[in-house]
């Protein structure tokens, strides 16, 4: 909705120096500048997953002495759940931004917690996970390479997800203090809803290479 | 189009640099011979690489003269001076530019095709190939032969002329093994098998080297290639597979047999009839025929009673960080010890 | 859009200085962040020459006994990292802060408290790393006893714990079992610190690019220097998440017990190579390319002719950073990677020579027909040229395969990789301290004392680094406390050839320091320069442009003085001296006050936190550590809370020219 104008208009203070006294025009992407460098983060980002979920899975072809391994014990049903609650969230999280652009800062307040709670009951989901894997099934990150790679991978994303949790709650939180989002946290909520569906993507990703993917037959 | 000045000046410069080259060249061929000299093949393998090492340099020779010779010539030549007019503002050249982008790949597909068939055809074992094993420890090569069920350490005896296929890993870290007279390098990775051919053509002694940075005494262990002739191979293998002769009681060998019985030798280091043990990852070399090798600490130091006598009484201060450690052996028991060490053939 | 008013939130006064130490500390204006990087970073150059030095004296001898095995291991890690990482990449990094805005026509970058969130990182983490020489003697927490082996009681080392696995760390030697001492849990998690650092570097400049140009400038208007940091954000992006994996992953085996190098246990030490090397060789270009554009801002200037073939140079600059990206397994030729990777990445690796020709070949044809001045700043230039083609061509020798198994982990490639970063990058950032110094500085330096210090360099560098391809092809080893004494005597011409570089060094400092002080006044445009940030004022002013500029052209601010007569030669405008007076004078006085970015706490108060969570993490096992990993934590994120709120621009902004 903001348009390339407020690029240089210092009032929603995008981070774009607009500091001179008139507003001269730049040659610019159109984008605002947070914008671009949350998509620039965003594509670093991707590799760092890409190295994770690599290595996982170079690991997840071979064969140790020491076991179990991830691919053997996956619940797959389980993990179904918790890979649509994270799914929901972004529908949530796509509403909250509806909201927002309609000016409904209830709505938004809304969206933006129920977003939360859902990332939240995924990761609680992903804590019991692990929870079972290590108690139950008996692995733990030092069983085995593939266990390593796994814990860590899943480790990251899950810290990603408590990171947005927290991003979430904080736009929340602002919301209700100040009575509402302005026009500069308008621009903030769009960040962190594109960091949210990342991290939704990235899950996907997880999901269906790591779990679905490598996972043993008639393992879960 | 050049003005005389300018092309005298270019004229001497030109001299000066075939000059400055010839030096240059000749100080590279005055240089001593080292043992791990790479440019001096003794084996097919290592004259291939050779082969293809030369016309590159020498491509990569006449392009070095190309590009400093017309650096120097700009340089000079179209220096500011009070007569010299404002330069033309050229943007480029479409043509000079494409040539200078068709001509290098052109040089390159050229270097390019031989480079491939030297890989693939060096890379991979050759039928009948004699097998050996070599793995890496911190900081001495361990050599086996599984044909003929001979263990030993710190030099690699093989027939000369005939192809070896080593296959090679690492008990602890990475390594590498580098015998550049006969071909180049190759890793010891733990875990992992990786292949190695070599050939020598005529019997001699080898140097090498593991060139893999593998810890403190990375750059102390050394490799010997032995390669002597078909029959002296049969008669080493004999040798090797027999038993090491006992030490009489009451001479100093005896007594330093009971200094390697008994102060704590026989905890890493293989000797067979005496003191039979699994080769482990952090063991000490088997010393069954420690004579026969010349050379001690991994290769690194040649062979001498006093070379022995000094590792024997401090091995951590020979090679630091060394698994064995010091004994606090006594200087009798030190010569009691070497005594015996000499009767291992 | 609702209305909703942006009440302020600061959680304390901002700060306010606007001269002295704590101006510094807060400061936000990419000029100031650049020199500090710079100053920085040449104080590292300092300590990493200093531990080549007492290399090189140790190597002056075959059977030396000057360095312990252990300090000449922890000396060689530490010289490679201390260069790679906190000298030539903040070196470069100094040239970008200090001049995208100027180059492109902006005021300052697009996020400037996240610019000296860069530096200050920077200066934490290199302290972190270096810090680790106080804690010799404990071990990671999950070493085994008993490795790696037994050192003599004088056999000590006098330089503390340095890290001393190689700067590449290979694993399992590296790792807690065969390297327990903390030392290198310093360096991993350091060089994890630093890479935060270029990532945030590399965002910031990614959007500089893309939306602070200014007007007219188009993408093929864009000077190449900063074409060149465009590529090396690019790079820096998609390499660091990369490192960064592998860095945990080492961590995480050493720290906690992971399984992902341990080769006991079925993991695969030629991971890490993988890993590392596919950051690894995109960092080459990185450490290459801000050189190569500083070169290609030089020549054109020193030769008074455009850069020949811009375009080409553009688009072969970001062919090799793409490039890059291709070739990393070359450093893996000997490790048992297939035959066919191995052909693979050989043919890739030669097709990078192609690009990488091209702009040897447009600068010579820069400087053909010219009108040259062998200035100071084009002597390094040229040197470049020289130097890196010599690198270039070593390096074409290591993509035949075969032969590189001869060559690799020998000196010969010791040889090529300085001849490329030192007779390149640090030729070429040299050049740039000369060329650019009066933007500084206001002043020249002393051009007389400049080319003495650049023939020092050229004779000793060369000295020191060219027996180098022939004892490689000797079988002189890489890392190699002891070597054969055949090859003493060009050894000891290499340590002769240290020291020449080190005078050198030393020339250069006296010459800096006197020319900062007393140099002949600059004036505007002392070169007589192409690109715009020699429209403005000597030194700069601090709001750079006092009227943004509309850019009609390639090398704008050369066409505002001169116009092509019919054979295509500069006249120089009548005007164009009152011109560029008046531009100086328009530059110091802005006709409009200009309000810059406020200085903030909140960058260096962040960068804090770093450190402590560092250490935190090395000594988790302890109740000190857990506590200084939620300190640490607490304090980045009070940081972060209080910079989100805290406006970039307050009612009562410093102004510039207002006085």
């Amino acid at each position: 909705m903001t348009s390339a104008a407020h690029d240089e208009a210092s009032a929603d203070g995008d981070g774009g120096p607009a500091l001179e006294a008139h507003h001269a025009e730049h040659e610019s992407t159109g984008v605002e500048n947070r914008k671009l460098a949350m998509w620039a983060f965003l594509s670093s980002e991707f590799l760092f997953f890409g190295a994770l979920i690599t290595n996982y899975l170079l690991y997840s072809s071979r064969d140790f002495a020491q076991g179990p391994t991830p691919a053997q014990i996956y619940d797959i049903p389980f993990t179904s759940v918790s890979s649509f609650v994270l799914l929901m969230s972004s529908l949530t999280m796509v509403l909250a931004h509806n909201a927002v652009s309609r000016g409904d800062q209830g709505a938004t307040r809304t969206w933006l917690l129920a977003t939360a709670m859902l990332g939240s009951v995924f990761l609680a989901g992903q804590v019991f996970e692990f929870t079972e894997f290590i108690t139950l099934e008996g692995m733990t990150l030092r069983t085995n390479p593939a266990a390593s790679a796994f814990y860590v991978l899943t480790g990251f994303h899950g810290t990603h997800v408590a990171i947005g949790v927290i991003m979430l709650l904080s736009l929340f939180g602002l919301s209700k203090r100040l009575g509402g989002l302005s026009d500069k946290q308008f621009l903030n909520l769009e960040l962190v809803g594109l960091y949210w569906h990342f991290v939704d993507i990235i899950w996907i990703v997880i999901f269906t290479v790591v779990y679905l993917l490598t996972a043993v037959p008639g393992a879960g | 189009m050049m003005p005389p000045v300018a092309r005298s000046r270019l004229l001497r410069l030109l001299q000066l640099a075939a000059l400055g080259l010839t030096l240059g060249a000749c100080s590279v061929i005055g240089i001593p011979d080292s043992p791990l000299n790479s440019l001096d093949p003794k084996g097919p393998f290592a004259e291939r690489i050779d082969n293809l090492f030369w016309p590159v340099f020498w491509i990569a020779t006449g392009v070095f003269v190309l590009v400093e010779g017309a650096v120097l010539v700009a340089a000079i030549v179209f220096r500011d001076r009070k007569d010299r007019k404002e330069p033309r503002q050229i943007h480029g050249n479409n043509k000079l530019e494409i040539l200078w982008t068709v001509i290098p790949a052109a040089i390159l597909a050229s270097i390019a095709v031989p480079t491939f068939q030297a890989v693939f055809e060096l890379t991979e074992c050759g039928e009948g190939a004699y097998p050996v094993e070599i793995i890496g420890h911190q900081w001495w090569f361990e050599y086996r032969y599984p044909a003929e069920s001979i263990e030993t350490a710190n030099v690699l005896v093989i027939p000369a002329g005939r192809e070896v296929c080593a296959s090679m890993t690492s008990e602890d870290v990475i390594h590498n093994y580098w015998v550049p007279a006969l071909n180049g390098k190759r890793y010891l990775v733990p875990g992992q098998t990786t292949l190695l051919r070599l050939q020598a053509d005529e019997p001699g002694v080898y140097w090498g080297q593991c060139a893999e940075f593998c810890g403190l005494s990375h750059s102390l262990m050394r490799a010997q290639v032995r390669a002597v002739t078909e029959a002296e191979f049969s008669d080493w293998v004999a040798a090797q597979q027999a038993p090491p002769a006992t030490p009489a009681e009451g001479t100093p060998a005896g007594a330093g047999l009971e200094v390697f019985l008994n102060r704590g030798c026989t905890q890493c280091h293989n000797i067979d009839t005496i003191n039979e043990i699994e080769q482990g990852a952090f063991n000490g070399p088997d010393l069954t025929h420690f004579m026969d090798r010349g050379v001690i600490a991994g290769a690194y130091k040649e062979y001498s009673v006093d070379n022995l006598k000094t590792w024997l009484a401090n091995p951590p201060k020979e090679k630091p960080g060394s698994y064995m450690p010091n004994l606090g052996l006594t200087q009798q028991e030190i010569d009691d010890l070497a005594a015996f060490l000499e009767t291992l053939t | 859009m609702t209305a909703i008013a942006d009440r302020p939130t600061t959680i304390f006064r901002r700060p306010t200085a606007e001269t002295g130490f704590w101006s510094w500390i807060t400061s936000v204006d990419h000029k100031k962040v650049g020199i500090m990087y710079g100053y920085t970073a040449f104080i590292f150059f300092i300590v990493g020459g200093l531990e080549a030095l007492l290399l090189r004296i140790h190597l002056a001898s075959a059977e030396s006994n000057f360095l312990s095995a252990a300090d000449y291991n922890g000396l060689f890690t530490t010289h490679a990292v201390t260069m790679i990482f906190l000298v030539v990449m903040p070196m470069s990094a100094a040239f970008m802060n200090y001049l995208i805005p100027l180059m492109i026509g902006a005021r300052d970058v697009a996020f400037p408290r996240l610019n000296a969130l860069s530096y200050w990182i920077f200066l934490f983490g290199g302290i972190f790393l270096y810090s680790g020489l106080l804690f010799s003697g404990i071990t990671a927490p999950t070493g085994v006893a008993g490795i790696p082996g037994n050192l003599d009681p004088t056999d000590t080392r006098s330089f503390g714990a340095l890290p001393d696995g190689g700067w590449f760390m290979y694993q399992p030697n590296a790792g807690a079992d065969f390297s327990p001492s903390t030392s290198l849990d310093f360096a991993v998690i350091g060089l994890q610190i630093l890479g935060i650092a270029s990532l945030i570097s590399s965002v910031n400049f990614i959007v500089t690019f893309f939306n602070l140009r200014a007007k007219g400038m188009r993408l093929l208007r864009v000077p190449v220097f900063i074409w060149m940091t465009l590529v090396v954000a690019f790079l820096l992006l998609f390499s660091l998440p990369i490192i960064a994996i592998a860095l945990f992953m080492v961590m995480f085996d050493r720290q906690f017990g992971t399984l992902f190098f341990d080769a006991t246990a079925g993991g695969d030490p030629i991971l890490w190579q993988h890993l590392f090397w596919l950051f690894g060789h995109p960092e080459v270009y990185i450490l290459i390319l801000p050189a190569m554009g500083i070169v290609s801002e030089i020549l054109p200037v020193f030769s008074r002719k455009p850069l020949f073939g811009y375009a080409a140079i553009v688009f072969a600059g970001a062919a090799i950073g793409f490039l890059g990206f291709g070739v990393w397994a070359h450093h893996m030729f000997a490790s048992g990677i297939t035959t066919v990777a191995q052909a693979g990445f050989g043919l890739t690796t030669m097709t990078i020579a192609i690009p990488t020709g091209v702009k040897i070949f447009n600068w010579l044809g820069t400087m053909w027909l010219g009108r040259i001045k062998l200035k100071t700043p084009m002597l390094f230039a040229i040197g470049f040229i020289a130097m890196f083609t010599i690198g270039g061509l070593s390096g074409v020798t290591h993509s035949v395969v075969p032969s590189d198994w001869q060559q690799t982990d020998t000196y010969y490639i010791v040889a090529h990789f300085h001849y490329v970063l030192f007779g390149g990058s640090i030729l070429g950032i040299f050049g740039g301290l000369y060329y650019w110094f009066p933007k500084l500085t206001g002043r020249m330096m002393n051009d007389r004392i400049g080319k003495v210090h650049f023939w020092l360099w050229f004779i000793g560098f060369n000295m020191t680094f060219a027996p180098m391809h022939w004892l490689g092809l000797q079988g002189m080893i890489r890392r190699t406390w002891r070597y054969d004494p055949s090859l003493e005597f060009w050894n000891q011409i290499v340590s002769v050839g240290a020291f020449v570089i080190a005078i050198g060094l030393l020339v250069f400092i006296y010459n800096f320091w006197t020319s900062k002080r007393r140099g002949e006044i600059a004036g505007m445009d002392p070169w007589d320069a192409r690109t715009l940030e020699w429209a403005i004022p000597n030194p700069t002013p601090a709001h750079n442009f006092s009227v943004v500029p509309t850019v009609h052209t390639l090398d704008d601010f050369w066409h505002q003085k001169y116009d092509e007569d019919e054979e295509g030669r500069p006249v120089r405008k009548k005007e164009a001296d009152d011109h560029v007076a008046h531009l100086g004078e328009i530059g110091n006085h802005p006709p409009v006050p200009v309000h810059l970015p406020n200085p903030s706490y909140f960058p260096v108060v962040m960068a804090a936190g770093l450190p402590l969570i560092g250490y935190g993490i090395i000594f988790h096992t302890s109740a000190l550590g857990k506590a200084l990993i939620v300190v640490g934590v607490l304090i980045s994120l009070v940081a972060l809370i209080g910079w989100g709120a805290e406006p970039l621009e307050e009612p009562h902004s410093p102004l510039a020219g207002a006085h």
